[in-house]
């Protein structure tokens, strides 16, 4: 990993973004999105990105998140302002290395692969050898708790444990920054809650930065350090704040007091992203 | 509960994984599996009951051979004649085999090649239509006349009928890939290459696959039919030259034991590309894969 170093006391003990001292990882500036149809997807969206933070974007449907999230991916340029990456080297034609895993909606894996070639992708394109990818990939599909799964094809695995490969393939080029677009939305409850606690885990392990897109308050709550309330038409920041409440989280915080104080704050805030 | 130690790993008792899809083992006997074996034999029962009742009906009705052989009769001139039956077989397989080839290969690489450039699609694509609708029979003493070699006139336009269905499925198959996918691909900086190879190629396979079950056919239709065309000129005397010929000289059951081996073909080349289809897909595509309910 190279991201910068996060200091665990800053995480653990208040959960407020860990890089104050250090530069952002990504820098938007006055960004706005409008598409070809007329539609103005997003509008002077500021944000700052703290390396090593797990940042939710919460919002209704159609206020932009998933928008913002492509544009911070490089999936689609904005109509107007910046996406910069202060911390990332940059290529010969002043391309910022994004280094980045994307994980959408549903898991997007390539049926006729297995889960071993469906985790490589991400190496094979970048043409690594495949005696230095496979045991990589291998390593990840472990880490996600597949292993014993490498040959199975998409098709006979349940849709959380496709959604695991999916994150497989996302973490295994060790990318500084996790984008994911509502991963979870079609889960059922239970296995949802399960992968939020391994996706905390995993953040917890290996301290990646997370950008997470969601329309569930408490899925926000539950994971973040820092919540973004959008609100639509057009796509816009409405209120930016910390969740203060230490991690490791697990089970007793989704009962806890805290927990629901702040789940309350932020559907006011999102209820009033909605109003407005 | 998962509670997080320091260093947490992710158990693997999630409930997740115990919501695979189940795969049924079926039995198998003869190699094939018990559940195929009933829609074999139904067909087989009625071929045999539809043979006695044609044999019965020649011969009760007294219908003389020229008008309609019976099967038993057919049967025998089949193996009577097999020697020049089986050389017009070999011909037409020939044909009809190297026609399906060149179908692929070109329907293949015009496919992509059509999916690389919209431009040289709008352009190319509207004389591939032409090329199809335009029936065979009309242009083939042309091809004939144009490219003198009979043999390779047929090829032609056996090619000609069969190579469209390959083209147009595998153009379809080749835009068809995942949104998402492409997305990731670009994310990772794919070539174009890389994309078609490792994207666009296998998703369109199950399309491409589909084409070839019909161009197979097509293949075989567009040899016999190019063949009745080119009639007795021709040197390269093939299944449909036997028909044209048996009906002239009035040799009704060597025409149908002809005929016979027309359709066996037909499905012998319709059943090899079913099982090519079947083996490339079963592990991943729907029209593959037998599930339980």
């Amino acid at each position: 990993m190279s991201t910068s170093p996060v200091s665990t006391s800053t995480v653990a003990g208040t959960g407020a973004p860990p890089a104050a001292g250090g530069r952002p990882l990504v820098l938007i500036r006055d960004v706005s999105k409008l598409f070809s149809n007329g539609t103005l997807a997003i509008r002077g969206v500021n944000l700052d990105i703290a390396a090593g933070e797990f940042l939710s974007l919460l919002g209704p449907s159609g206020c932009g998140k998933s928008t913002l999230l492509r544009i911070i991916a490089g999936l689609g340029a904005p109509t107007a302002g910046t996406v910069s990456w202060p911390t990332s080297t940059h290529d010969a034609s002043g391309r910022a290395q994004r280094q980045l895993g994307f994980v959408f909606q549903d898991a997007t894996l390539m049926p006729w692969a297995n889960v071993m070639r469906n985790v490589m992708l991400p190496l094979t394109l970048a043409r690594e050898a495949k005696a230095e990818a496979a045991p990589r990939a291998a390593e990840m599909i472990e880490l996600v708790g597949l292993k014993g799964f490498e040959k199975a094809y998409p098709r006979e695995l349940s849709g959380g444990m496709r959604m695991r490969v999916s994150i497989a393939r996302a973490l295994v080029t060790r990318p500084r920054i996790l984008l994911m677009d509502e991963p979870f939305a079609a889960l059922d409850e239970i296995t949802r809650h399960k992968l939020n606690d391994d996706l905390l885990a995993l953040w917890w392990q290996q301290r990646f930065t997370v950008v997470f897109v969601t329309h569930s308050v408490f899925e926000s709550v539950y994971l973040s350090q820092r919540i973004v309330v959008m609100a639509a038409r057009p796509g816009r920041i409405m209120a930016d704040f910390a969740v203060d409440a230490p991690y490791p989280r697990d089970s007793l915080f989704r009962t806890s007091a805290d927990y629901g104080r702040i789940c309350r704050v932020a559907s006011e805030a999102l209820a009033r992203a909605i109003a407005a | 509960m998962n509670d997080m130690s320091p260093a947490p790993t992710i158990a693997h008792n999630g409930t997740d994984a115990e919501a695979r899809p189940v795969f049924r083992e079926e039995r198998r006997i003869l190699g094939l599996a018990a559940s195929t074996w009933p829609g074999i034999i139904a067909p087989v029962v009625i071929g045999i009951v539809m043979l006695c009742a044609w044999e019965a009906l020649v011969r009760i009705k007294g219908i003389p051979s020229y008008i309609l052989p019976g099967p038993l009769l057919i049967a025998q001139t089949l193996i009577a004649d097999w020697g020049t039956l089986s050389e017009a077989l070999l011909i037409t397989l020939r044909i009809t085999f190297a026609a399906l080839f060149a179908a692929v290969t070109v329907g293949v690489a015009l496919a992509i090649i059509f999916t690389q450039s919209k431009w040289l699609e709008k352009s190319l694509f509207p004389y591939a239509v032409i090329l199809q609708v335009t029936p065979i029979v009309a242009i083939a003493p042309l091809i004939i006349i144009w490219v003198g070699d009979i043999k390779l006139s047929l090829l032609i336009c056996a090619w000609i009928v069969a190579f469209f269905p390959i083209l147009s499925n595998t153009i379809i198959g080749l835009n068809s890939a995942d949104h998402n996918l492409i997305n990731l691909f670009q994310l990772y900086g794919a070539s174009r290459w890389q994309t078609l190879r490792y994207l666009r190629m296998p998703a369109a396979l199950p399309f491409f696959l589909a084409g070839l079950k019909i161009s197979g056919g097509l293949a075989l239709i567009g040899a016999v039919v190019a063949e009745f065309v080119a009639g007795s000129g021709g040197s390269a005397s093939g299944l449909a030259y036997r028909i044209l010929e048996s009906g002239y000289q009035l040799r009704i059951p060597r025409m149908f034991a002809a005929l016979l081996l027309i359709s066996l073909s037909g499905i012998a080349i319709f059943f090899v590309t079913s099982v090519i289809a079947h083996l490339a897909l079963r592990r991943w595509h729907e029209s593959a894969v037998v599930r339980e309910n």
